[in-house]
């Protein structure tokens, strides 16, 4: 064999190696990205069905209650536009709290209820998540887009 | 006064620095000596002048200086001492300045240990190190200084982020910034060789332990993050796929890979400019991790700037390094050359495959990483990539790595054959295939993964057997022990760090394939049953510590009517910052943790309480370890020792190619 040869089958099986790879990692990257969407978007029925994806908002006050099991809870997750039902069975991370940001991801119950499998709260008490932080930009912005005028503005 | 002298320090330093980064760079391009001569002293009066400042910053925590913005927002007066000299890198500012601080300290070492380098070689890699450390002193003195003045001063300090009040979380920061930094000395060797446009093999060797090294450093970092991640956070995970965990985990699959060419580079001459992109690669994922975790881009506890000028510098500062090191690549690695030629089946060959696919592992997770950061800079919507990503992934890829790994070190260099190694490796394919089938089934639950797993460990320790034993045959010597000490330790350290990724690889595999995990409602007395175990709750009790005030639970633990232990999980509510923590309570074993944590307070004294029963995990982190061990031998091998007293003479290539031989 040639060193020209040689050098051409090197070539070749990495190309082919690296077109392996890329395959498996864009492929298993598509099957497993994780959209999130705002309460305003679930309760308009924008969210899948049957797939998990996250939600993110403010934990209404009064909303939390636990069952006697003491794991199970329910809690409405708002971005003061729109409610959505959140029940989780598990304990909740040390920052959850009535009146704070949280973000939950699951998947939506046929009855409407968001099913969490994983709740986050972020470490610091004044920290609103990101995910929250914007679910509440979006909905004070569409709220106020709808009383100053009567465009119709895409929240985003 | 005191908190000026140290910013005072640092403008001093960044002067220096750009001295450093200039005249001995020029002095080596045109060839006068006394301009490069500038290097050492300017190194070694930089790293004088940054302790100065750290010590500042360390003596304005220790006297509480609240005045210093910086230390009022991360101290607190209730804060124990450790922890508030723990604080100067408990935050962004600080953290930078412990990055400058050990970049200076690499710099010392480089300026003692290369008496065996040729004069224009040191010039350019302490230059080179002189201008990175120009960046860094650049972006502190302009948008984070640490010594900025808080007028009027605070009565009391913020705290530090309870979460970071821990020794673990302590000791993190510097050892894998150590590794990271080190990353820079690598980088600069390649932008000096680059520069000087003479890559060969003395070169190779001469940043092998310098990697090494900062690899060693590297390793514990990641596995001391991860370790605190377990018992810290009290969720029982010992790695999330979380960015600010992939930041780490980058560098360190580049500077594995980094070794690895470099060890081609040096005992055969090929891979050059692969070395050198691999060097530049691992330092700009180093930069890239510190800035991503540091900077707030990320969010989790450990963002804190998010001021928008910052943002900007890191960009600038990311491309320039970047850019303007692979535009260097780009116009001078031509000339470097390929190296000598070998065939496809070959000990290169397998490096250069195992290579591409860590390579590969690097790709993804960087995707995975960065791919929801630009969505979302873009404002294209909010995504996240989670575990399931990162781990359908990453088996795939690591599996034929691990299977090269090992391969490789039986197969001969240039031109191997594969039935001869098939012959050579039947046992060890046979009993490693017969024992992953068989250990799942005996523990009573068989799953393709558990075995999968079993088997690249149990691959990986009996070629190693086969290896040493066909080395031992081979080796001269009077007893078994005298061979044993025949083999070169660089061997001894690649044999060590590679049995340590089977430890490893066994614990990963063991805690996902059989861990037991229970999130249950306990009343007190009453008692709970998980992996064999009996856990019976006994209330909690009220107690007071210097910033917090808790809640401690005691588990009783039983085994078929055994006593085992208690553990005393704790629920802190940390003053200060009003922030609760949750302390789990471990039982570690060689075998197997027990881990318990506190949920929420229910009523009637009652309290939710997880539990769970983890076989091997330690081995995750003993594993690494292991691996940290590895690399430490292999720099304590003889030809290093030899190149460091031999300063005057090159080692002869005679010589270099009798002892390849040998090795």
């Amino acid at each position: 064999m040639k060193p020209r040869h040689k050098r051409f089958i090197f070539i070749g099986l990495g190309l082919l190696a690296l077109a392996g790879a890329s395959m498996l990692i864009l492929n298993a990257f598509q099957k497993n990205l994780v959209f999130f969407y705002t309460p305003t978007a679930v309760a308009n029925g924008e969210a899948p069905k049957g797939q998990g994806f996250r939600i993110g908002g403010m934990v209404e006050d009064g909303s939390l209650t636990r069952e006697g099991d003491g794991l199970t809870v329910h809690f409405v997750m708002t971005d003061t536009a729109k409610r959505v039902p959140v029940t989780f069975k598990g304990i909740l991370p040390d920052l959850f709290k009535e009146g704070k940001g949280a973000v939950a991801q699951g998947q939506l119950g046929a009855d409407g209820t968001f099913l969490a499998s994983e709740v986050l709260a972020k470490h610091d008490e004044n920290y609103m998540p990101p995910e929250a932080a914007e679910a509440l930009a979006k909905a004070k912005a569409a709220a106020g887009a709808q009383t100053s005028s009567t465009l119709v503005v895409n929240p985003r | 006064m005191i908190p000026e002298i140290g910013h005072y320090a640092l403008i001093l330093a960044l002067c220096v620095a750009v001295v450093q980064g200039t005249i001995p760079i020029y002095g080596a391009a045109v060839g006068n000596s006394s301009f490069m001569s500038v290097a050492k002293p300017a190194a070694r009066g930089q790293f004088l002048l940054v302790l100065l400042a750290f010590c500042c910053l360390g003596y304005a925590f220790a006297v509480k200086d609240f005045s210093v913005l910086y230390v009022a927002a991360t101290s607190n007066s209730q804060l124990p001492l450790h922890y508030r000299i723990a604080a100067i890198w408990g935050a962004h500012e600080g953290s930078l300045l412990l990055w400058v601080f050990i970049l200076t300290i690499w710099m010392v070492a480089v300026s003692f240990f290369s008496g065996h380098l040729p004069e224009a070689m040191r010039a350019r890699i302490l230059g080179v190190m002189g201008l990175v450390s120009v960046g860094f002193l650049l972006f502190m003195l302009t948008v984070s200084n640490p010594f900025e003045r808080l007028i009027p001063a605070a009565f009391d300090g913020r705290d530090l982020n309870p979460l970071l009040q821990d020794p673990g979380m302590v000791i993190h920061p510097p050892m894998l910034y150590m590794g990271y930094v080190g990353f820079s000395v690598a980088f600069a060797f390649a932008l000096a060789a680059l520069f000087g446009g003479t890559l060969d093999a003395a070169w190779a060797r001469w940043s092998r332990p310098w990697t090494t090294v900062a690899w060693c450093f590297l390793t514990i970092g990641v596995a001391i993050g991860s370790g605190s991640a377990y018992y810290e956070l009290g969720w029982g995970g010992w790695w999330f796929w979380a960015p600010v965990e992939n930041a780490s985990l980058m560098p360190w699959l580049a500077g594995t890979a980094l070794i690895h060419s470099l060890a081609v580079t040096d005992k055969r001459g090929s891979f050059k400019a692969w070395s050198v992109l691999l060097a530049i690669l691992a330092f700009s994922l180093s930069l890239l991790g510190t800035f991503l975790v540091r900077s707030g881009v990320l969010t989790s506890v450990h963002a804190f700037a998010t001021d928008p000028k910052r943002g900007l510098f890191i960009l600038v500062f990311l491309a320039v390094v970047i850019g303007g090191s692979l535009m260097l690549y780009a116009w001078r690695a031509p000339r470097v050359g390929l190296g000598g030629s070998f065939s496809i089946v070959s000990r290169e060959g397998m490096l250069l495959a195992n290579n591409v696919l860590l390579v590969a592992a690097l790709g993804a997770v960087l995707l995975g990483t960065l791919y929801p950061l630009f969505l979302d800079a873009l404002d294209l919507g909010k995504i996240s990539v989670g575990p399931p990503y990162f781990d359908t992934v990453f088996v795939p890829l690591m599996t034929p790595a691990i299977f090269l790994m090992g391969i490789g070190p039986l197969a001969q260099w240039k031109k191997a054959s594969l039935p001869e190694l098939a012959v050579r490796l039947r046992w060890a394919f046979g009993v490693s295939v017969a024992t992953a089938l068989l250990v799942p089934i005996l523990m009573g639950h068989w799953s393709p993964l558990v075995s999968l797993g079993l088997l690249l460990a149990l691959w990986i320790a009996t070629t190693i057997a086969v290896d040493l034993r066909e080395r031992l045959t081979r080796t001269d010597g009077s007893s078994f022990m005298g061979k044993l000490a025949m083999l070169p330790r660089a061997y001894w350290g690649m044999v060590i760090a590679h049995f340590g990724l089977a430890l490893f690889i066994t614990g990963v595999t063991m805690v996902k394939g059989f861990e037991v995990e229970q999130d249950v409602r306990m009343n007190v007395g009453e008692t709970a049953t998980l992996g064999g175990y009996t856990f019976r709750f006994d209330g909690t009790e009220q107690y007071r510590g210097p910033n917090y005030i808790a809640a401690r639970g005691s588990i009783h633990v039983s085994q078929d009517g055994r006593d085992v232990t208690v553990m005393y999980p704790e629920k802190r509510r940390y003053t200060v910052q009003n922030q609760t923590m949750t302390e789990a309570a471990i039982s570690p074993g060689f075998l197997r943790d027990l881990y318990v944590s506190l949920g929420e307070p229910l009523e009637g004294g009652a309290w939710s309480v997880r539990l769970y029963h983890k076989p091997f995990i330690d081995w995750i982190w003993g594993g690494c370890l292991v691996m940290a061990v590895g690399g430490v031998l292999a720099i304590s091998d003889r030809r290093y020792r030899l190149a460091w007293r031999r300063k005057e003479v090159e080692v002869p290539a005679g010589t270099q190619m009798a002892r390849q031989t040998v090795s």
